[in-house]
C-alpha cells in the first residue's frame, strides 16, 4: 500500500459484483500474524459505540490499544443517549426484509449522496451485530414467545428496528464498554479517560500520534503510535443547542482537518422533527424525543378555527394530522428531513402551537385508546417521564409540544473503503466520518453504523494498513512531537491571555443563532451569504475578547469549552461555504431555490451527484469531489407519498 | 412552550469549593437572582457560572453531559440528597419548579472513600470502572456468535435483566449510604448478567470478583438501610443486593 495522502480521493473500494465485494475485499487484504499484532500500537480516540467496539475489538486481536475519552468513564459517550433502536435485515417478523431492502432504504433514504460499497457493507454486517450484542448480555426487548422483538422506524416500510425500551444506546454502549473493560483487565487497552485529544502528530504525512490534554490537572503530553483511529462522534453542538450531550464537539475532527484530513459534506446537518421545544433564553440544551414514537403518535396541528384552543377539546374534524395527509403511504413514518420541513412550514405558515407559536403536536390519544394505557406505557414509559420531568406537562393525557432540532451531523472527515482519511495511517469511525448516510440519515442506522465501523470493519482494514505499510519507528520524542505540545500549550496560552469581556458561551450562543438562522432547515444563497459574513467576525471577536478565566494546571470547564468553540467557528463557516456550492436540495440539505412546486427537496444529480471534500490550506480551503457512482441502484426522486 | 407557566426566582445558594484533590474545601454562598422557575437545576447553575466569570472569579466545576439523565455524569448532593428533592431523577433533571423563590439550597459533591473529590463538585469514580473491569461481563470475542433468536429468553427474566441494567452507574447510591456502600451499583451488575443465560456460565467467578474489587476500593459494608434504593434515579431494586449476597455466599462455599 502506498503511503502517500489519498488527495484523489480514491475510494479503494473492490470493483465488481456489490454482493460480494465486502467478502472479496476481507480475502484480498493483508493480515498481520496473531504473534505480531502485540507489536503494534493503535491510539483509539472516543469510546462511544463506534471507539468502544473498535478498542474492544483490536484489543481482542492482540493489538497494544491505548484509548482516549474526554468523560470521566468510557460508559458516558455520547452515544448512551441514543433511545429509539438499531436496525438490522433479520426479516425476524417475516415482513420481506433483506440485506438488499436495507441497502436500498439506506441508499435512499440518503437521497443517493452515499457510496453504494460502504451501504451495502453496513447492511451486510447489521446481522452480525444483532448476534454480537445478545451473546455480550445486552437485553434487547422480546416477545412472550422469548425471541427478539422488532418495530419500524421512519423511511422504511418493514420492522427491522431493535431496541432495548426507550434506551438502546444505553444498553448497546454498556455492551461495548464491558468488552472493553473486559481487555483492559486483560492488559490490552489502557484507558485514558478526561483526557482531550488536541492534535494529531503527523510525520512524513503519515498519522503517528495524537497530543492531549489532561483534563483533571491540564497537563500536555503527547502519545506515539502506529496508527490513530478516530471515533470522536458529531459536531451538531455547532449550533448550541441540539439534542447531542453537552461535552460532544468536533474538536478532534477538525485539527486532523487541519493537519490534513479532507472534510467531506460538512453542510449535511440533521433537523430531528421531534425534540422538546426551546422554553427560553438560558437554554443549554435540546432533548429528544425517540423517532420511535411515530410508530404510535399521530402529528398534528389545529386547524385555522381552532388554533389557540386547549388541545383536548380540539376534535378530529378540526385537526390537520398532515404528514398522513401529505404522505398518505408513510404517513407519520416519513424521514427526519421530511417531517422536520413540514413542521416547520407549519409554523411559517402561523400555524404552530403553544405559547411562543414554534410546535406542533405529537398525540397518543389514538395509540392510548387503541392498545391501552399500559402497553403504551410499556413501549415509550421512559420517555414519557423525561417529557413530563422537563416540560411539566402529561403526555398521557394531553399532546406532546415538538418541535425539530440540530441532531445528527451526516458530514465528517472523508474516509476510503476502508475507513482511512486522506491521512495515511488516520481511520475515522462512527459519526466523526462521512460515509454512509449520504445527505441523510434513518432512525436507528447510526447505532448500527457505528457498530459495523468498530465490530466489523476496522479490525481487518487496519489489519490491511499494518501489515502493508512499513512504519519506521518513532516515539514522543521525534520533533513532530515536540512541535505538537508546544502548539497546543500555545494556543491555551492566547486563550488565557485574551482577559475579554464576554464568556465562551456567550460567543457559542451567538454562533448557534447565526447558523440555525442562515445554515439551519432551508438555507439560501442569501442566508448562507450572510453566514460567510458575519461567522469570520464573531470569530475575529472571539479572539479579541472571550474571557477564559482561572487556572490552566486545574480541572477548567471553561478552557475545555473556550477550544472547543474556537474550532466551531472554523467549521460553521465551512459548512454554510459548502451548503452556498451545493447548489441543489437533497435530504437534510434544503436549499431555497431547488424545490419542487410541493415544496420538496430537487436533487440535481447531473451536477451533485458527488461527495464535496474540503483541503484546508493556507488560501483557506479547497474544495475536492468524490464522484458517486450507482451501478445497483437506479437514481430516481424520493418519494413517500 | 411546554412552559407557560415560567415564574421569576431568586434562590441563595451555599456550593461547595474546593480547589483540589486534598485541598481543604468550604461552603461558599451565592445569591443567585433573575432565575426562571422553568430552568433546570444545572442550566441555573450555568447561569451562576457566567455570572461569576463576568465579575472575574472562577466558576463553579461540576460534572455532566447528556443532561437528559442516561449518562450517570451529573452527580451532586442538593440539601442532603443525592440528585435532590425529586423521586427517580438524575441532577440534570431536576427542575427549578420544584423549589420555591427565596429558598436556600445547600450544593455538595457526592461523597465516599471510594469516590475521592476532584475540584467542587468533581469527584473520581474511576473505582466503579475498575469493578466492572474485574469481570462485569460476558467472556466472548467479537464474531462468530450465534444466530440471535437460536437463544430465546423468557419475556420476565428478560425483562428482570433489562431492569437491573438500566442502572447508570452515577453513584448516587454511594453518596446516599452512610457507609458509602456500593452494593447496589455492584448486584445490578451482577442481576443483570445472572438473569440471562448467557452470563450464567461466569456467575460464580464474576460476583467473587466483583464483590473482592468493590471492598478493595475502599466502598463500605451494607447495613440494609436502603437508602441507595431511594436515591436511585433509575429506581434500581434494593432485592439485587439479596441476590448478591446469595450468590457470593454460595461462590464462596463452591470456591472451598
Ligand atoms: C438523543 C439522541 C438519540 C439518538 N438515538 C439514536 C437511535 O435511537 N438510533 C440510532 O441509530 N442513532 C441514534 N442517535 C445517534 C447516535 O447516538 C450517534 O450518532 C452515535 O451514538 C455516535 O456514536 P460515536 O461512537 O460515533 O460517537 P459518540 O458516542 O459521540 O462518542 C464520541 C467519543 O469521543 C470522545 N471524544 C470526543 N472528542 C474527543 C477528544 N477531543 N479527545 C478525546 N476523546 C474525545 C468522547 O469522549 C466519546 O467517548 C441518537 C443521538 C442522540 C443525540
Ligand atoms: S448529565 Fe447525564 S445523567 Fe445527568
Amino acid at each position: 500500500m502506498s503511503i502517500k495522502p489519498n488527495t484523489e480521493l480514491k475510494s479503494n473500494a473492490p470493483s465488481g459484483d456489490l454482493q460480494t465485494k465486502w467478502q472479496r475485499h476481507r480475502f484480498e487484504m493483508k493480515r498481520v500474524n496473531p504473534a505480531n499484532k502485540r507489536k503494534f500500537n493503535v491510539i483509539v480516540v472516543g469510546t462511544g459505540l463506534a471507539g468502544g467496539a473498535a478498542a474492544a475489538t483490536l484489543g481482542e486481536l492482540g493489538y497494544n490499544v491505548k484509548s482516549f475519552c474526554v468523560q470521566d468513564s468510557a460508559r458516558r459517550a455520547h452515544s448512551i443517549a441514543a433511545q429509539g433502536g438499531i436496525n438490522a435485515a433479520k426479516n425476524y417478523p417475516n415482513d420481506g426484509d433483506s440485506v438488499y431492502n436495507l441497502f436500498y432504504d439506506t441508499i435512499k433514504g440518503g437521497d443517493y449522496r452515499s457510496r453504494e460499497s460502504n451501504v451495502h457493507r453496513l447492511a451486510e454486517v447489521s446481522n452480525n451485530i444483532i448476534d454480537q450484542c445478545v451473546a455480550q448480555g445486552v437485553p434487547f426487548a422480546r416477545e412472550y414467545g422469548g425471541l427478539l422483538d422488532n418495530r419500524s422506524f421512519g423511511g422504511a416500510q418493514v420492522s427491522r428496528t431493535f431496541y432495548a425500551r426507550g434506551q438502546t444506546g444505553q444498553q448497546l454502549l454498556l455492551g461495548a464498554y464491558s468488552a472493553l473493560m473486559r481487555q483492559v483487565n486483560k492488559g490490552t487497552v489502557k484507558m485514558y479517560t478526561r483526557y482531550e485529544m488536541l492534535d494529531l502528530v503527523t510525520v512524513d504525512g503519515v498519522a503517528r500520534g495524537i497530543t492531549t490534554r489532561n483534563l483533571v490537572n491540564g497537563e500536555v503530553e503527547s502519545f506515539a503510535a502506529d496508527a490513530v483511529v478516530l471515533a470522536t462522534g458529531g459536531y451538531g453542538n455547532l449550533f448550541f443547542l441540539s439534542t447531542n450531550a453537552m461535552g460532544s464537539n468536533a474538536t478532534a475532527a477538525w485539527r486532523c482537518h487541519k493537519k490534513g484530513a479532507f472534510f467531506a459534506n460538512p453542510c449535511y446537518t440533521q433537523i430531528h422533527p421531534t425534540c422538546i421545544p426551546v422554553s427560553g433564553d438560558y437554554q443549554s440544551k435540546l432533548t429528544l424525543m425517540s423517532e420511535s414514537l411515530r410508530n404510535d403518535g399521530r402529528v398534528w396541528v389545529p386547524k385555522e378555527s381552532s388554533k389557540g384552543k386547549n388541545p383536548v377539546d380540539i376534535p378530529e374534524s378540526e385537526r390537520d394530522y398532515y404528514l398522513e395527509r401529505i404522505y398518505p403511504s408513510f404517513g407519520n413514518l416519513v424521514p427526519r428531513d421530511v417531517a422536520s420541513r413540514q413542521a416547520k412550514f407549519r409554523v411559517d405558515e402561523n400555524n404552530g402551537v403553544g405559547a411562543t407559536g414554534v410546535a406542533v403536536y405529537l398525540d397518543f390519544k389514538e395509540a392510548i385508546g387503541r392498545l391501552g394505557k399500559d402497553a403504551v406505557s410499556a413501549k415509550y414509559g421512559n420517555l414519557f417521564q423525561m417529557y413530563e420531568k422537563i416540560s411539566g406537562e402529561n403526555p398521557y393525557e394531553t399532546p406532546m409540544k415538538i418541535f425539530p432540532a440540530v441532531h445528527y451531523t451526516m458530514g465528517g472527515l472523508w474516509v476510503d473503503y476502508n475507513l482511512q482519511s486522506t491521512i495515511p495511517g488516520l481511520h475515522v469511525l462512527g459519526e466523526a466520518n462521512f460515509s454512509d448516510h449520504g445527505a441523510n440519515r434513518l432512525g436507528a442506522s447510526a447505532l448500527m453504523q457505528g457498530l459495523a465501523d468498530g465490530y466489523f470493519v476496522i479490525p481487518y482494514t487496519l489489519g490491511h494498513y499494518l501489515g502493508s505499510t512499513a512504519l519506521a519507528p518513532v516515539d514522543e520524542n521525534h520533533d513532530a512531537f515536540k512541535a505538537s505540545v508546544m502548539a497546543v500549550k500555545a494556543q491555551e496560552e492566547k486563550l488565557f491571555n485574551i482577559k475579554g469581556e464576554k464568556t465562551v458561551d456567550d460567543f457559542h450562543r451567538q454562533l448557534g443563532k447565526i447558523m440555525w438562522e442562515n445554515v439551519g432547515m432551508s438555507r439560501s444563497k442569501e442566508t448562507l451569504t450572510k453566514a460567510i459574513e458575519e461567522i469570520p467576525k464573531l470569530k475575529e471577536e472571539f479572539w479579541q475578547n472571550v474571557r477564559v478565566p482561572d487556572d490552566r494546571n486545574v480541572k477548567n470547564a471553561e478552557i475545555e469549552k473556550a477550544g472547543r468553540v474556537a474550532d466551531f467557528l472554523e467549521l460553521g463557516e465551512l459548512m454554510a461555504r459548502d451548503a452556498l456550492e451545493r447548489e441543489e436540495s437533497c435530504g437534510g440539505h434544503f436549499r431555497e431555490e431547488h424545490q419542487t412546486p410541493e415544496n420538496e427537496a430537487k436533487r440535481d444529480d447531473e451536477n451533485f451527484c458527488h461527495v464535496g471534500a474540503w483541503e484546508h490550506n493556507s488560501a483557506g480551503w479547497t474544495r475536492h469531489q468524490e464522484e458517486l457512482e450507482f451501478e445497483n441502484v437506479k437514481l430516481v426522486t424520493r418519494s413517500y407519498k | 412552550m411546554g412552559n407557560d407557566n415560567s415564574t421569576e426566582m431568586t434562590i441563595h445558594l451555599k456550593i461547595w469549593k474546593q480547589d483540589g484533590p486534598g485541598k481543604k474545601g468550604e461552603f461558599i454562598s451565592h445569591e443567585a437572582k433573575g432565575l426562571s422557575s422553568e430552568m433546570s437545576f444545572l442550566e441555573m447553575l450555568d447561569v451562576v457560572n457566567e455570572d461569576l466569570v463576568r465579575l472575574n472569579q472562577r466558576p463553579i466545576e461540576f460534572d455532566h453531559d447528556c443532561r437528559e439523565g442516561i449518562c450517570g455524569t451529573c452527580s451532586m448532593v442538593i440539601n442532603g440528597e443525592a440528585h435532590g428533592p425529586d423521586k427517580e431523577i438524575t441532577t440534570c433533571q431536576l427542575h427549578m419548579r420544584k423549589f420555591k423563590d427565596g429558598d436556600t439550597i445547600t450544593v455538595e459533591p457526592f461523597r465516599a472513600k471510594a469516590f475521592p473529590i476532584i475540584r467542587d463538585l468533581v469527584v473520581d469514580r474511576s473505582s466503579f470502572d475498575r469493578v466492572i473491569e474485574s469481570g462485569g461481563y460476558v467472556s466472548v470475542n467479537t464474531g462468530g456468535a450465534q444466530d440471535a433468536n437460536s437463544l430465546p429468553i423468557n419475556k420476565p427474566d428478560s425483562d428482570l435483566a433489562f431492569e437491573a441494567a438500566t442502572c447508570i452507574g452515577c453513584g448516587a447510591c454511594v453518596a446516599s449510604c452512610k457507609n458509602a456502600s456500593a452494593s447496589l451499583f455492584v448486584s445490578a451488575k451482577l442481576a443483570h448478567l445472572s438473569f440471562l443465560p448467557q452470563g450464567k456460565i461466569e456467575q460464580d467467578a464474576r460476583t467473587l470478583a466483583m464483590v473482592r474489587q468493590m471492598d478493595t476500593e475502599g466502598f463500605g459494608a451494607c447495613t440494609n438501610t436502603e437508602a441507595c434504593e431511594a436515591a436511585c434515579p433509575k429506581g434500581i431494586s434494593v432485592e439485587n443486593i439479596s441476590r448478591m449476597n446469595r450468590q457470593f455466599l454460595k461462590a464462596s462455599i463452591k470456591e472451598r
